[in-house]
């Protein structure tokens, strides 16, 4: 059984359709990317997928269970679905400690010990121990970005949604968020990632989606999808990516 | 000029004065404590999905905003007895400074919820926090920090404004003024030192209200 599944989702701004009846599935431990150009609604989909976008239509399942869109059920899906964001979104007047402790306390009622203690780890993994003290506007991009990954860690998600976790970055600073992501995808965590980084989707993903006008264009392995365009605007869009980079 | 100042006509009212101020500052602490808690519950209140929510606090903070302070007090003193709700002086002092904070904090609040940036909340909504989770952990902290100062001027305001409550015989500084200037007539001295005393307590009160904040959201250095 697909660890996430998805059917049929329709989705308007407006009279505006960014979702056109996408359908995907996501096996468990699987890494997909999502690619394409702004617009072509890759973001309004991730968003979905963790019900920060209420669909218009369509189901969403994960691990075989039907999220409905009462705020009750949209915690439950929350609690099975991290996300990281473009602009990290770190809680301002908490140091990095207190970001990854807070959601484990507040909703999961860990103790302060335990919650400390999960934070020590979390922080750990993404190689900044030596930052727990710090507040947010005391670090990096980078850095802040791998506190925004230990946050959404620390609620043992068990699928993991990057919105261009790399975009608002300095150039200098992606590739140690990078790092962590594919030291992630390298233990087996689900994530699907919407990204520009195409050397690295080519490197780590297991599955490539190419959007384009809300529907699902294209999708394979990265190896068939860069070698070998189907459509054209695929292969307009990766020469235009490579031309680029 | 033939006037003879006479300010050591005041101490044989010394007592007054002190019952005055004391009352003064029971006010103004009842009124910002729970003027403050009720306008934070307000701000809650007008980030709710319920449109009917919204517009109840909606409508009680323009009314109030909209009101003179000294129609609210009458109105609570000698207007709800006829509903068969009596209080005394104190009581209806107190309820008015309420009501009336209240509603000017709930309409400061909800300026520093709407500069807590969309993503933050996002966030916490994707951790899974419930709504008031996220108000209380997430919103409420920055948000009281940025309208802090403003906050603290609308309390000095009403701690100020506290001196109408004269007008029912709540027996405050003003009340203490007007009756001991109407035993003696020494109405400079008496207004001059309840000016004074007024300055006092502002100031006072501000620099309190500073320490307050610096306490309550100052960066905790802790690992």
């Amino acid at each position: 059984m697909p660890l996430v599944e998805l059917a049929a989702i329709w989705k308007s701004f407006g009279q505006n359709p960014v979702l056109k009846g996408i359908d995907l599935t996501v096996e468990e431990g699987q890494v997909i990317a999502m690619i394409g150009r702004s617009g072509s609604g890759k973001s309004t989909l991730l968003r979905s997928i963790n019900g920060l976008e209420r669909i218009d239509d369509g189901t969403i399942l994960i691990d075989g269970e039907k999220i409905g869109s009462k705020d009750a059920d949209l915690r439950t899906l929350r609690l099975q679905v991290g996300m990281v964001f473009q602009q990290f979104n770190l809680f301002p007047h908490l140091s990095a400690r207190e970001n990854v402790m807070l959601a484990p306390m507040v909703v999961k009622k860990a103790s302060r010990k335990a919650a400390g203690a999960l934070a020590d780890a979390m922080l750990a993994k993404v190689g900044l121990s030596d930052r727990a003290g710090h507040y947010p506007d005391q670090l990096s991009g980078g850095q802040q970005q791998r506190v925004a990954i230990a946050r959404s860690l620390a609620m043992e998600p068990r699928v993991l949604l990057c919105d261009e976790v790399t975009s608002a970055l300095d150039p200098e600073l992606v590739n140690e968020v990078l790092a962590v992501v594919r030291q992630l995808a390298k233990e087996g965590m689900t994530l699907i990632m919407v990204t520009h980084e195409m050397r690295f989707a080519r490197e780590v993903c297991d599955k490539l989606v190419f959007m384009h006008q809300g529907r699902i264009h294209e999708e394979g392995s990265p190896a068939e999808l860069f070698s070998a365009p189907k459509t054209p605007e695929l292969a307009q869009f990766i020469g235009l990516v490579e031309a680029a980079g | 000029m033939a006037y003879q100042f006479d300010f050591g006509s005041l101490w044989e009212y010394r007592g007054v004065i002190a019952d005055g101020v004391g009352l003064t500052i029971r006010l103004t602490a009842v009124g910002t404590v729970a003027g403050v808690g009720l306008g934070i519950a307000g701000a809650f209140a007008r980030t709710s999905r319920s449109p009917a929510l919204k517009a109840a606090v909606g409508a009680y903070v323009e009314f109030i905003r909209n009101t003179p302070f000294l129609i609210q007090l009458f109105f609570i003193f000698f207007g709800l007895p006829v509903l068969g709700v009596k209080l005394s002086e104190w009581q209806a002092a107190s309820l008015a400074m309420v009501v009336n904070l209240a509603a000017y904090s709930t309409e400061i609040i909800r300026a520093g919820i709407q500069a807590v940036p969309k993503g933050q909340i996002e966030a916490a909504e994707a951790l899974a926090m419930s709504r008031l989770q996220i108000f209380r952990h997430v919103i409420l902290g920055p948000a009281m920090r940025k309208v802090w100062p403003a906050l603290s001027s609308q309390i000095v305001i009403v701690m100020l404004g506290s001196s109408v409550c004269s007008q029912i015989a709540a027996e405050e500084l003003t009340y203490a003024a007007n009756f001991i200037q109407s035993r003696n007539f020494r109405a400079f001295e008496v207004y001059f030192v309840s000016t004074g005393l007024y300055l006092i307590l502002a100031v006072g009160l501000r620099a309190l209200l500073k320490l307050v904040g610096w306490s309550l959201f100052r960066r905790r250095r802790h690992v």
